[in-house]
């Protein structure tokens, strides 16, 4: 039986299952570094510009998705928010702060290639409670009960299966408790069981006050998921509309041709 | 062939006999070995992190300076340590020479740069593969590092081994810095030289299987903790 997945079925789903319920900060998250603010960005590597004075803004609700073809600059972009690159020029503010390390402490970004310690699921999740002073193993077990991987802590975490070590780079994001959660297609390459897995997550922090930006190439996770979409094409901004606007009547040639199947260079 | 079968016979006669002599170069061939070992890991793993993770003007030729270093001839690191260790020389004062420790002190000489450069590259590796998710954590460098070396210490052990192995195969610096004495400085390498120049191939032959039993179980070591390792998806 096929299982159709909308923004409803999430946000049920997400309902049902409310691992932020388990949580003492269960309540709705305060966000301390919205809006973003990104002007004149610029980044060039290898002789190439691979940021082209991008100008964006984003709001602390929801979940913005960062669409666009291969090369874009969208992964760039990420690392470049979230100061793990330094910009050629322009200017990135959290609420008029820089991606220093103490705004970074406030955000979790999830690699689209999960970067796994040698060790056990459990003891991954360990090491980034550690890293916020915590120990504790209930913490611990709600994560990994929260992400459906409890009945396998003690696998080494580079067994897992694409999709379970994709939810495992989930609860160490949500270890974190952060404001901000940044996706780097997390759901690339994986079958749709896992996809909707990860997207309930999603919803679910977002449900509880997490900003989540994601990118993704997947139309129907962006139509699923999105308050708001960004379309990156070569290094800027071709568009940025609410949602319902984006795939209804985009503005740019671009994203019109992305949203008819056609291939965008 | 028929020394060969005679060495065989006799270094089983030896070692079931229990031969004093033999468990007693024996026992100061690993003791040095493992000493050696030891100080490597600790000078050389310092200076494989140090390598694998700082950037600085002129690492690269440092990181060529270890890699060139792993090929040292041990007659030559013995004769420096000679010259360092001899009542001329800036450490003669202590009378080292012709003592177990001047053995351990070549010998360390002579492994540390496998073990620095070694461990540099798996190090800086891991590091390199762990590199963003530790700065998307504003982790510590200190707290990075000891995640590294806790994560590949199934490698960095088979590092060691080879060092280990390296050790106690060697033969020119320890024969000149310990002057294989009888009953204080003999180990198995100078041991099998000596009997060798004597004309007893047998006993010598006997010693290197010994040698050999002793750096294969080595060997053997090292591969279980790496197909440990590997089971477990460590590696």
């Amino acid at each position: 039986m096929a299982l159709p997945m909308t923004k409803a079925t999430l946000e049920v789903a997400a309902g049902s299952a409310t691992p932020f319920a388990d949580q003492t900060s269960a309540r709705a998250k305060t966000q301390t570094l919205f809006p973003l603010e990104v002007r004149g960005l610029c980044f060039d590597a290898g002789g190439r510009r691979l940021i082209d004075n991008l100008d964006l803004t984003l709001s602390a609700s929801g979940t913005t998705m960062i669409m666009g073809p291969n090369g874009a600059g969208k992964s760039v972009f990420f690392r470049l928010i979230h100061g793990l690159l330094q910009p050629s020029s322009g200017s990135i503010n959290w609420a008029g702060k820089l991606p220093s390390e103490a705004v970074r402490r406030k955000q979790a970004l999830v690699f689209q290639k999960p970067v796994l310690l040698r060790r056990s699921v459990a003891e991954n999740v360990d090491f980034v409670l550690r890293t916020i002073g915590s120990q504790s193993v209930e913490q611990r077990e709600q994560l990994l009960d929260r992400v459906g991987l409890l009945s396998l802590s003690k696998q080494p975490a580079r067994l897992l299966s694409g999709g379970e070590q994709q939810r495992l780079s989930l609860a160490r994001a949500l270890a974190l408790n952060p404001e901000v959660l940044l996706l780097d297609e997390p759901t690339a390459s994986l079958d749709p069981a896992s996809v909707m897995k990860i997207e309930q997550i999603v919803a679910d922090a977002v449900s509880h006050g997490v900003k989540v930006i994601f990118i993704t190439h997947d139309l129907g996770q962006a139509r699923r998921l999105a308050s708001d979409v960004v379309f990156l094409h070569r290094g800027k901004v071709a568009e940025h509309a609410p949602a319902e606007t984006f795939f209804e009547c985009p503005d740019s040639e671009a994203v019109r041709d992305f949203l008819a199947g056609r291939i965008v260079l | 062939m028929q020394d060969f079968a005679e060495s065989f016979r006799l270094a089983f006669a030896l070692v079931s006999s229990g031969d004093g002599n033999l468990l007693e170069i024996i026992a100061l061939s690993l003791r040095v070995s493992f000493s050696a070992m030891f100080l490597s890991c600790a000078i050389g793993l310092a200076l494989g992190s140090l390598v694998a993770v700082a950037r600085f003007p002129g690492r690269t030729a440092v990181i060529v300076l270890f890699n060139t270093m792993m090929g040292l001839p041990p007659v030559v690191v013995g004769l420096l340590v000679y010259l360092v260790l001899s009542r001329a020389g800036p450490l003669g004062i202590f009378g080292l020479l012709y003592t177990p420790t001047a053995m351990i002190i070549a010998q360390t000489i002579l492994i540390t740069p496998i073990i620095a450069a070694l461990s540099r590259q798996i190090i800086e590796d891991l590091f390199d593969e762990y590199d963003e998710f530790f700065r998307s954590l504003a982790v510590p460098v200190w707290q990075a590092m000891g995640a590294v070396l806790w994560d590949a210490r199934y490698s960095l052990i088979t590092v060691a081994l080879a060092g280990f192995g390296r050790a106690i195969a060697e033969v020119g610096a320890v024969m000149i810095v310990g002057g294989n004495i009888d009953h204080l400085t003999r180990v198995m390498t100078t041991a099998i030289a000596l009997e060798t120049s004597k004309g007893d191939l047998a006993l010598a032959l006997a010693l290197g299987i010994v040698l050999l039993t002793i750096s294969m179980t080595v060997n053997a070591l090292a591969l279980t903790l790496r197909s440990s390792a590997a089971k477990q998806a460590y590696a």
